[in-house]
């Protein structure tokens, strides 16, 4: 088999799997001022994703260190092509991870307050950026011979690339709501719907356009039955079938994450100097021996993972609701 | 200057890191043990002790897990060239240690905070001992890669890339210098744990605050100090076996720690040198005869290399340029991880004595002494990694690679000025809050996390209920 295809694909799995899963982290938090009235409606929220949103971050650390072992070069041009928006995607991380920690081990307001703008930031602005990063990648960068990126970061906000980082944002808010649709009991899980249904009306334009104008061949049939996903979520969630809209989100995201990856392929970093500068599958990946040694652990240990993590997901599937939230710590 | 500021962020942004580390790794394991305590007698003082240093736990693991996600993706921003040249073998064990390790440490922590009231007692139980295997198997992961770049194996270079190819995980996994280091930290780590766990208990004590907790802490401190203790021995242990892996593959770093100019037969080990280094000499050198032939060859009267020798080697093998570390730093980095980590073991082992049979300490600053000890221990960690990365220096992979030329080519110094800033800056807010919340919870003390009955009732003795409440955000 030819191990740096299986490779891309195994990468192309982890981020898929991040997406769809601190996708809908990411919503949660950033919705916290949009869908809470009180603070015990944002602990209902925060506390819906808290068992889980550290282990779905490990998807990113993984997927992360996966490319670092077997795509090196594409590795270091990317981390240190999109230097800045990755410093304010590392900073997010750091202060949300802190918070959701944190925000209820102080006794005012205005310590709880202050965390909560901690959590939105930290989870809309990686939402944002991930997809600005992600479109920038299938667009291509200037990118010299030596796999050095030279394009400037103010070239980074391209229309393209600002169209991909607003449909993240928006898809993950709406995955996110139907999470808690699905997840919670109370005001919250009504207003969550209600966010929903509408917010429909914004991501599916945004997910068709995109798609529209990055498509090609296969990647484009993914991207169209992503569209379809998102239909079928908004029919779902108006007919109050929680449990389908989010399996329709989670498709419609995983399959975004299919076409940017289809359109990538087979290139993993295009050059916009000269298609000859681009890293690509071939020459970006480790050498064979690596890639068997990494074979073999993947193929042991994922699927523990996904055992664990989806027993863990089974022992938290129980809706939070307001009177299970516990006076004081 | 891009250099040198990505090397600052590096330095602090790691040692930051291990700040958290070494609490988490002894924490998760001391934490698992207090609750196997209670499982095995329900004794009711057990369950409050592991919610007490669980919420503590808990607050220290949550920095660890920021600050590391910033060095997984630091080696790609700031050191491409480095990770273009290794990373067909650095990051097969960073990408192990993702799978393997960090996936079972965050989705059973998140089990274990919330699944109190949900799981059955025993699953629950595994769930922390889960996480704290994690933690542990992180550690192994990382350090054979870090030992890697210190004794490279396992490897050959690419012809046609000129990039490090990996020939043996085995090698890797199983090099000396990843072993031996991992012995030697993990031990550090429990040094430190152990007298977290003592300081805590012993400002408790010191500040009488509820008589209620007392028997608790005063159980608690000689729990710290037996851990401390066994630790200290194993640290002892393993520091020697890294001082003989150092003599043999980078004695130009234990030259350096030394302050030893010229080769010597049975060299002595040095108390206390104050040098020249443009002049490659010393001026006073107390020294213990015979101790550094020992502690580098296991023979009192073995031969151990000088800088300006090592320095002459170097230049025939590798071409012209300086392979001299910084002597200074390092001269007392090693006695100062040596001292002030052994401090803090001696102190465990006279709090041993002086709390036998259930006595307790006589004077107030017996007390404040352990909990000084505390930030002793994490010092200590901290000189042990400034010795081995600084004393690596000017490599980052020894004999292949210099840390000069590891450096990413398109970041730019103002790049790396706002990242360097932007990291210093938020790591000092969040040392400041989480010293905080940790001294509001250390003096909030056990009732604040498991309230006493009401009344004066009495406590039952064992707690059965399954449904003990749950930590909740
Ligand atoms: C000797 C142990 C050790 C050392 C040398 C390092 N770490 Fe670390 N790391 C841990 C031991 C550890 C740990 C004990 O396993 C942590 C600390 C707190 C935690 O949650 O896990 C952790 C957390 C942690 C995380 C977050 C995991 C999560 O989300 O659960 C990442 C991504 C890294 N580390 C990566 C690194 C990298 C790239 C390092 C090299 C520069 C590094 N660590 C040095
Ligand atoms: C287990 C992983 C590692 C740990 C715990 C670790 C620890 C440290 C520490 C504590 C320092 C501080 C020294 C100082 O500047 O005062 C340091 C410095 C440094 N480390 Fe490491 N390191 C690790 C891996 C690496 C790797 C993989 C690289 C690859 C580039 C690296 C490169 C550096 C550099 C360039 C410095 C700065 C040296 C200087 O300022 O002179 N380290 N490291
Ligand atoms: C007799 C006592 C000790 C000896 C002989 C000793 C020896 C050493 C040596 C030689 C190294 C450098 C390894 C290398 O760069 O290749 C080292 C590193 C280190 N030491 Fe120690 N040490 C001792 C005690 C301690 C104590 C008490 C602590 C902390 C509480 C500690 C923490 C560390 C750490 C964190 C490192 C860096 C990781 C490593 O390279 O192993 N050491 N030690």
């Amino acid at each position: 088999m030819d191990l740096p295809l299986v490779w891309f694909l195994a990468i192309a799995v982890l981020w898929t799997g991040y997406f769809v899963l601190e996708g809908f982290d990411f919503g949660v938090g950033a919705l916290l001022p949009v869908l809470a009235r009180d603070d015990t409606d944002r602990r209902v929220m925060i506390n819906s994703i808290g068992p889980v949103w550290d282990g779905n971050e490990v998807w990113l650390i993984t997927a992360v260190g996966a490319t670092f072992a077997a795509f090196p070069a594409w590795y270091a041009s990317m981390l240190s092509g999109f230097y800045l928006p990755v410093l304010l995607i590392l900073l997010a991380l750091i202060g949300r991870g802190v918070a959701f920690e944190y925000r209820g081990k102080g006794d005012t307001a205005r310590w709880r307050a202050r965390w909560d703008t901690v959590i939105v930031l930290g989870s809309a602005i990686p939402a944002f950026l991930w997809g600005l990063i992600f479109a920038n990648l299938v667009r291509g960068l200037e990118m010299g011979a030596d796999h050095v990126v030279t394009a400037s970061v103010f070239a980074l906000f391209n229309g393209y690339a600002v169209l991909g980082g607003l449909l993240t944002l928006s898809l993950f808010l709406l995955h996110g709501a139907v999470f808690l649709a699905l997840k919670t009991d109370g005001p919250v899980r009504v207003r969550a719907r209600a966010f929903a249904g509408r917010s429909v009306l914004v991501v599916l334009p945004l997910l068709v356009a995109f798609v529209a104008w990055t498509g090609r061949g296969g990647a484009l049939a993914a991207g169209v039955v992503a569209v379809v996903a998102l239909v079928a979520g908004a029919v779902a969630i108006r007919r109050g079938r929680e449990g389908w809209a989010f399996t329709a989100t989670a498709v419609a995201v995983g399959l975004l994450s299919v076409t940017i990856f289809g359109t990538l392929f087979p290139e993993v970093l295009p050059s916009t100097t000269d298609p000859a500068f681009s890293l690509t599958i071939a020459n970006a990946a480790s050498a064979p021996y690596t890639l068997t040694v990494m074979s073999w652990v993947a193929l042991v240990f994922l699927p523990l993972v996904l055992g664990y993590q989806a027993w863990s997901y089974w022992v938290f599937r129980k809706r939070v609701g307001r009177d299970h939230i516990p006076a004081a710590h | 200057m891009a250099l040198d500021l990505a090397r600052w962020q590096f330095g602090i942004t790691t040692i930051y890191h291990f700040l958290f580390v070494p609490l988490t790794i002894g924490l998760s394991v001391i934490v698992a043990s207090l609750q196997t305590a209670w499982h095995r007698t329900g004794r009711t003082e057990y369950l409050r002790a592991t919610k007490f240093f669980g919420k503590l736990f808990l607050i220290n693991f949550a920095m660890g897990v920021v600050t590391g996600i910033v060095q997984e993706f630091q080696f790609g921003m700031n050191w491409s060239a480095y990770s273009t040249f290794v990373g067909d073998v650095f990051g097969a064990p960073l990408a192990m240690e993702a799978l393997l390790a960090f996936f079972l440490e965050s989705t059973f922590i998140g089990l274990w905070i919330f699944g109190w009231d949900k799981l059955p007692r025993r699953v629950h139980l595994a769930c922390i001992w889960a996480a704290a295997i994690g933690t542990n198997l992180s550690a192994y992961f990382i350090l054979a890669a870090n030992a890697w770049m210190r004794h490279p194996v396992g490897f050959e270079i690419d012809p046609t890339t000129g990039q490090a190819r990996l020939t043996s995980i085995w090698a890797v996994l199983s090099n000396d210098q990843a072993w031996s280091t991992y012995l030697h930290v993990v031990s550090a780590a429990f040094i430190a744990a152990g007298l977290f766990v003592a300081a805590v208990s012993a400002y408790k004590l010191l500040t009488r605050k509820d008589e209620r907790e007392h028997e608790l802490f005063r159980r608690t401190l000689r729990v710290g100090f037996v851990v401390t203790l066994v630790a200290g021995i194993v640290v002892t242990v393993s520091g020697d076996h890294q001082a003989k892996l150092m003599a043999q593959y980078e004695p130009m770093k234990l030259a350096a720690a030394e302050a030893l100019w010229d080769d010597e037969h049975a060299a002595g080990f040095s108390i206390f040198a104050v040098g020249d280094i443009q002049d490659g000499r010393n001026h006073v050198n107390v020294q213990v005869p015979g101790l550094l032939a020992f502690l580098a060859t296991g023979d009192f009267d073995g031969d151990v290399q000088g800088i300006n020798d090592i320095q002459e080697r170097l230049t025939a093998e590798f071409g012209p340029g300086s392979y001299i570390p910084n002597v200074g730093l390092l001269y007392w980095a090693f006695r100062m991880m040596m001292g002030l980590g052994l401090a803090g073991v001696a102190v465990s082992v006279v709090g041993l004595w002086l709390t036998r049979g259930g006595r307790l300490f006589r004077w107030d600053w017996q007390y404040r002494l352990v909990v000084a000890a505390l930030p002793a221990a994490l010092l200590a960690n901290i000189f042990g990694w400034i010795l081995t990365e600084m004393g690596r220096q000017p490599w980052t992979v020894v004999g292949e690679l210099l840390t000069a030329n590891s450096v990413s080519p398109g970041v730019s110094l103002t790049e790396v000025a706002i990242s360097l800033s932007a990291f210093t800056l938020i790591y000092a807010v969040l040392a400041v809050v989480e010293f905080g919340l940790l001294a509001k919870y250390v003096k909030a003390g056990t009732a604040a996390v498991m309230p006493y009955p009401e009344n004066d009732a009495a406590e039952p003795d064992r707690t059965d209920d399954d449904r003990v409440p749950a930590f909740v955000y």
